[in-house]
């Protein structure tokens, strides 16, 4: 049996434990999905479809649904009213209400104590679980892969095919191992990995393959770290982006709502632990990133992979493309971080609005003040993210600060729901985006970590957390 | 199982956009996702840049042609990146495009193309320059050869995904075939412990 002691990449396990068809030159794999999460943006026109065709949700017990996108994070008033930025936004929300009541899909709702950003609350709930097969109608759904999962973000079509058969129709993608050496310098963060490695690889670099992160950087990143540094995979173009369960994944899923309690849980993490990489398993290409040397990043262009050090400043553009974005954020290249005068801070998000990425961003608030002219909205990523933040006083430490504290959603990332940066405006975001436009028209956004976020709402300029951390001499 | 009009062979002329990463932000803003149905998103196909803040129209190509003769958009470099909405290639044909063309097409926005009948065409740069050099021209779509013959007569031959191609030449979409397999789903299922 040559053909199963061959070594194997950790894509290629999961995958292959989900193929219900293999693929053939003429027809994709039949691919099994274990966990289906819905939210109200790309679900309704799905749901349509279903009904069109007369059929209902197949596995209502693996399809959990959220309400994140189009909600506002302002509270509601005396009445209970919702502030919704249009009427269309409410009825969107209600349209995810009916079809979830319908079908018998768990919705977490207003009501619910779990309700959240879809990519946090998945992994909080334990809904994820290593080994899983993941998919969303979110393109950040590569989020889950940081504990094991072939995870990636479908288009609406293909919410209805899960929610018809919970299947998908799937060609395999390549496979490519981005191992991080070194260790990281103090003050450097899984966001700023995450956006040297897009840096590294470019805006399409990874377009066709499945990433897997590795190396001892990748291995040090605590969970949430590494949910961010798989939320990015997308933003240089792969399918996925996954890491090998250890036994921090083991630790952090232990006792979560949904996963397996007592004996059952560890039998399953032993099960968990042996998804890695063999020894000798071959990638369709490799890359090596020198953790050492990474330093606090932030993009200055109008597309994720035009980031770079904070010291090092903005750079010229080397071609038309980086001229065109420089002119739509408006620097002229060359010039230093700190002249950029900040409008708008953003913390949250899927990428950065769990709890460590709050108590982070906290840290560099407390007893300081947002630089005056500066907007900071601070978003937590879930309900769950919220009580544990206001347990911990957080939200004391950014009010007190002068920032505002918000109910959980998607808010400025997508800014859809009235959250927005107004035109000619300058956001430095924890969010994943910096297209033209992205937080609102005409927005300008700088995408960094919460901790660059936070120092620059006190600097009221693009500024390097590190002059504001106590870090011990390296 | 059919639920879209078969494409096979059509001719028509094209607009240019030749800026680069054109993500799918750009085609249709995310303030427009609000909606609940797949209809009428063409007029908001690349809102921002298409209309000035009080509505009133920039000047800007999608606002001049006449969207009935100018069925294929071909754009700069890895057009579609960034969000996975599937409102992007609906507000594209609704607009009235049938046919995407760039050096290099996101995933994501190529596969969401596919299923809803926007044929997505990569080229080589070469061919892209000479569709460039004549912004104007008619092009012919053939499907069924993967064949893109310009205005001078060079015919490209793309790259379909076989399965995607099978689907839009027949008007068979992806839900029906694996709706078919629905046995072989239930049996995976029962061997692999994930029965309900
Ligand atoms: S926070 Fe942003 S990227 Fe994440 S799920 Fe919401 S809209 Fe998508």
């Amino acid at each position: 049996m040559a053909q199963s002691t061959r070594p194997k990449s950790l894509f290629e396990k999961v995958w292959d434990a989900h193929v219900v068809e293999p693929e053939g030159a003429n027809s994709p794999a039949v691919l099994y999905i274990d966990l289906h999460l819905v939210h109200e943006v790309t679900s309704p026109q799905a749901f349509s479809e279903l009904e069109a065709r007369g059929l209902k949700v197949r596995r209502p017990d693996r399809t959990f649904a959220t309400l994140d996108h189009s909600i506002p994070t302002l509270r509601p008033d005396a009445q209970g009213n919702r502030p919704y930025v249009t009427k269309q936004a409410e009825i969107q929300v209600h349209t995810l209400e009916q079809n979830a009541a319908k079908n018998g899909v768990r919705l977490f709702g207003y009501d619910a104590e779990n309700r959240g950003v879809v990519h946090v609350i998945g992994p909080e709930m334990g809904l994820t679980q290593p080994g899983y097969t993941v998919v969303c109608g979110d393109s950040h759904t590569s989020t889950h892969g940081a504990f094991g999962c072939i995870a990636f973000g479908i288009g609406t079509s293909e919410v209805g095919h899960v929610l018809a058969t919970q299947c998908l129709a799937q060609r395999k993608p390549k496979t490519m191992r981005i191992t991080i050496d070194g260790k990281l310098q103090p003050g450097v963060t899984g966001k700023d990995v995450a956006l040297t490695v897009i840096a590294t690889l470019g805006f399409s670099g990874g377009t066709g393959y499945a990433l897997e992160y590795a190396g001892p950087v990748i291995e040090a990143l605590d969970m949430e770290g590494r949910m961010t540094v798989c939320n990015l995979s997308i933003e240089a173009g792969a399918r996925c982006g996954m890491i090998a369960p250890d036994q921090k994944t083991v630790d952090w899923l232990r006792g979560r709502q949904y996963v397996p309690q007592g004996e059952a849980y560890d039998a399953a993490a032993a099960e968990w632990l042996k998804l890695k990489s063999d020894d000798g398993a071959t990638f369709d290409k490799e890359i090596r990133i020198d953790g050492s040397a990474i330093e606090p990043m932030a993009t200055w262009g109008t597309s994720p992979d035009q980031g770079a050090p904070i010291v090092k400043g903005v750079p010229v553009a080397a071609n038309e493309d980086e001229e065109r974005a420089l002119k739509y954020m408006h620097f002229t290249g060359g010039e230093k971080r700190e002249v950029e005068k900040v409008d708008v801070v953003f913390i949250g998000s899927c990428t950065n609005g769990r709890m460590a990425d709050l108590r982070a961003a906290a840290e560099i608030f407390k007893g300081r003040k947002v630089a005056e002219g500066v907007r900071a909205l601070v978003v937590p990523g879930s309900e769950w993210v919220r009580v544990e933040a206001e347990k911990e006083g957080l939200d004391k430490i950014f009010t007190e600060a002068g920032a505002e504290w918000r109910l959980p959603g998607c808010s400025m990332c997508i800014a859809m729901n009235g959250d927005f940066v107004l035109p000619g405006q300058l956001a430095v975001s924890t969010s994943n985006r910096n297209f033209e436009g992205r937080q609102g028209p005409g927005s300008r956004t700088v995408l960094a970590s919460p901790a660059t976020a936070a120092a620059s709402a006190i600097a009221g300029h693009v500024a390097d957390p590190r002059q504001f951390m106590a870090l011990e001499e390296a | 199982m059919s639920n879209q009009e078969p494409v096979n062979s059509f001719s028509s002329r094209i607009v240019v956009l030749p800026e680069a990463n054109i993500d799918t932000d750009q085609i249709i803003p995310a303030r427009f996702l609000t909606t609940t149905t797949k209809a009428g998103l063409g007029k908001v196909a690349f809102n921002d840049w298409r209309y000035n803040a009080d509505g009133s129209n920039k000047d800007f190509i999608l606002n001049t042609i006449d969207p009935t003769e100018h069925r294929v958009l071909v754009a700069g470099n890895n057009l579609g990146c960034g969000s996975s909405r599937e409102h992007a290639p609906w507000a594209l044909m609704d607009y009235g495009f049938k046919a995407v063309i760039s050096t290099e097409i996101a995933d994501i926005f190529k596969s969401n193309s596919l299923k809803n009948g926007l044929v997505p065409i990569v080229v080589d740069q070469p061919t892209y320059d000479k569709l460039l050099k004549n912004p104007q021209q008619r092009v012919t779509v053939d499907l069924e050869k993967c064949a893109l013959t310009l205005e001078d007569g060079t015919v490209f031959t793309f790259q379909v995904e076989e399965f995607a191609r099978q689907c839009l030449l027949e008007g068979v979409d992806a839900m029906g075939w694996l709706q078919k397999r629905l046995p072989q789903i239930e049996a995976y299922e029962q061997s692999h412990g994930k029965a309900a």
